[in-house]
């Protein structure tokens, strides 16, 4: 586990420097701890833009394992089911009505908005007979598709389509700083998310299970809709819609290590933080000096960690070696 | 004592329990019998709160199910319940130590982890503790939900049919361990079964629903009577007396 540790943060750390290092504009590290050089650019644009790839990708994970346990269901997450749809509706709505909104304004709507549409979402799902668990993630698919619909079709009749563009397509090229601090929010919907990891766990063994052991249940399901809706909302408002984040990590990391959020929570967060990175960095690479949103390049390389780890699953920890581990 | 006054329930319109009251005894193991759809597992889920009463009083030890908090419930009884499917993986040790959280709300102590080896080791658990319950047998996982109930560590403990998928050597094992908590830790256990003859061997008292009514309720020895069993699951069958038990002679 601690092999496992020192090496994710290894990989996540080579990752960050990369990214400092990246870009349109050559910025020579060796130049650069010789002399200064470039250090505006770092503090404008390279932090700043790094820092909002990994609280996205850290969010949008443990949004995505929230939604799973509050629904129980591993195949949901909140970008395709609604919640980050709805955002892009709430924030489409007070453009039109108030063009000079300020960007708080702006959030506070796509907040409203989220919160309102997870709700409903949660609705539908709670009607759902229990033992067909493919229909919740198809009438989250369906219902996440009626409101992009509606989002695009109303941008149409009020000239807002060119917005939809940066909102339903998240990338991270407008990053820069003044334009991301909104996203350290996410920072603290994940602490909060972290300290009550026991009792999302617990949610994902069901309303039966939840009650026996004395949660407060819609209360609990009530916290985690508004971390969700509040992570969705901020991430759509500042860096755009980047789906498939929130299912592929949680379902990665529960295969490999489980559920026990407690334990499990800081990893999928990292794991979020590192691919959406990654993804953040071939997007800069592969075309330099222009760039592929990383959305588009998550949504290539999930899909194929996915299918990996599908087929592939990697070696079950056996019993003698943990016990090995609990004695050492 | 679990007191149950006057409960009726109803659902989509029809009726599943309708005017049920009885008394089961404390530090006493009672058996809940009665054929399918007789409305033992509303009754059971009625008593551990997981469904709104809808008409009439359910007490656990003088605390009232409906305006009891449930965090304090929690520390007072514990449910197994008949449909464990998970949407989560965990493995056998963690699903175990969740049992515990209602004394320790996240900040398990040196005992609760010393409670949970020992709900680990009693339901013979230990050498699949690190496995994923998903991967693991129907009959073994059945095991580590019971594990589960066992380390809450409560009072009175209610069981769903807990002996579904469980061979024969386990089943005997956990009926004896139910009868010997009740007997050395005076806990109060009831048990939905489908089998008279655990019921007949390990239960101090039965209680036999038949369409969501109490048709019979009495000790044991009383209740395992050719009009009683007719009464209530509608068959007749003989019943000799073996040793000091009575046996029901239901399979042919």
């Amino acid at each position: 586990m601690i092999k496992g540790w020192i090496f994710a943060l290894a990989i996540l750390g080579l990752g960050i420097v990369s990214s400092l290092f990246v870009g349109a504009i050559d910025l020579d590290a060796g130049r650069f701890l010789q002399t200064g050089e470039g250090l505006n650019l770092l503090l404008v644009s390279r932090i700043p833009r790094t820092l909002a790839v990994l609280l996205t990708g850290a969010s949008l994970a443990v949004a995505g394992i929230i939604m799973q346990m509050i629904v129980s269901n591993r195949f949901v997450e909140p970008m395709t089911a609604g919640s980050g749809s709805t955002a892009a509706l709430g924030l489409l709505l007070i453009t039109f009505l108030m063009p000079q909104a300020s960007i708080f304004l702006k959030m506070i709507a796509a907040c409203v908005f989220s919160l309102l549409g997870t709700m409903v979402f949660l609705a539908m799902v709670r009607r759902l007979p229990a033992h067909q668990p493919l229909l919740v993630p198809l009438v989250g698919i369906a219902y996440g598709g009626v409101v992009s619909a509606l989002v695009t079709f109303i941008a149409f009749q009020t000239d807002l389509l060119q917005y939809l563009q940066t909102w339903f397509n998240g990338e991270f090229s407008g990053i820069l700083q003044g334009r991301y601090e909104l996203l350290w929010l996410t920072g603290i919907l994940m602490i909060v998310a972290y300290l009550v990891a026991d009792q999302f766990a617990i949610l994902g063994l069901g309303r039966n299970v939840s009650i026996n052991l004395g949660l407060n249940y819609h209360q609990i399901v009530r916290l985690g809709l508004v971390i969700v809706s509040l992570i969705s909302a901020v991430t759509v408002v500042t860096v755009g819609v980047i789906p498939f984040v929130g299912l592929v990590v949680p379902n990665i990391v529960s295969r490999w290590l489980g559920d026990n959020l407690r334990k499990t929570l800081p990893v999928t967060a990292m794991m979020g933080a590192g691919l959406v990175l990654l993804s953040d960095l071939i997007g800069r690479i592969v075309r330099h000096p222009f760039e592929i949103p990383a959305a588009t390049i998550f949504g290539f390389v999930g899909a194929a960690l996915f299918l990996w780890l599908l087929y592939f699953p990697p070696r079950r920890p056996s019993t003698a070696e943990s016990q090995q581990e609990k004695s050492a | 004592m679990i007191d149950i006054r006057s409960v009726s329930h109803a659902l989509h319109g029809q009726t599943i329990l309708s005017d049920i009251s009885v008394q089961l005894p404390k530090g006493k193991v009672t058996a809940l019998v009665g054929p399918n759809g007789a409305g033992k597992s509303t009754l059971l889920s009625l008593i551990a709160r997981l469904q709104p009463l809808q008409k009439g009083t359910i007490e656990v030890d003088g605390l009232d199910v409906t305006q009891t908090p449930s965090k304090q419930l929690a520390k007072t009884l514990a449910i197994l319940t008949q449909s464990n499917q998970l949407a989560s993986r965990l493995t056998v040790a963690d699903l175990v130590a969740f049992g515990r959280f209602p004394h320790h709300q996240g900040r398990p102590t040196v005992e609760d982890n010393k409670l949970v080896d020992e709900a680990i080791e009693s339901l013979e658990l230990t050498s699949i503790r690190h496995r994923f319950i998903d991967e693991i047998s129907g009959g073994q996982r059945q095991k580590a939900f019971v594990a589960m109930a066992y380390a809450q560590d409560t009072d009175y403990l209610l069981l769903d049919e807990p002996l579904n998928n469980l061979d024969m050597k386990s089943a005997r094992t956990l009926m004896q361990r139910l009868g010997s908590l009740s007997a050395q830790s005076s806990k109060t256990i009831v048990v939905v079964l489908h089998e008279i003859n655990y019921a007949a061997l390990y239960a101090d008292w039965i209680v036999g629903l038949k369409d969501g009514r109490l048709v019979a309720n009495g000790e044991t020895k009383y209740f395992l009577t050719n009009e009683t069993i007719e009464q209530v699951f509608d068959m007749q069958a003989d019943i000799h007396d073996v040793g000091e038990h009575r046996f029901v002679m239901h399979y042919r």
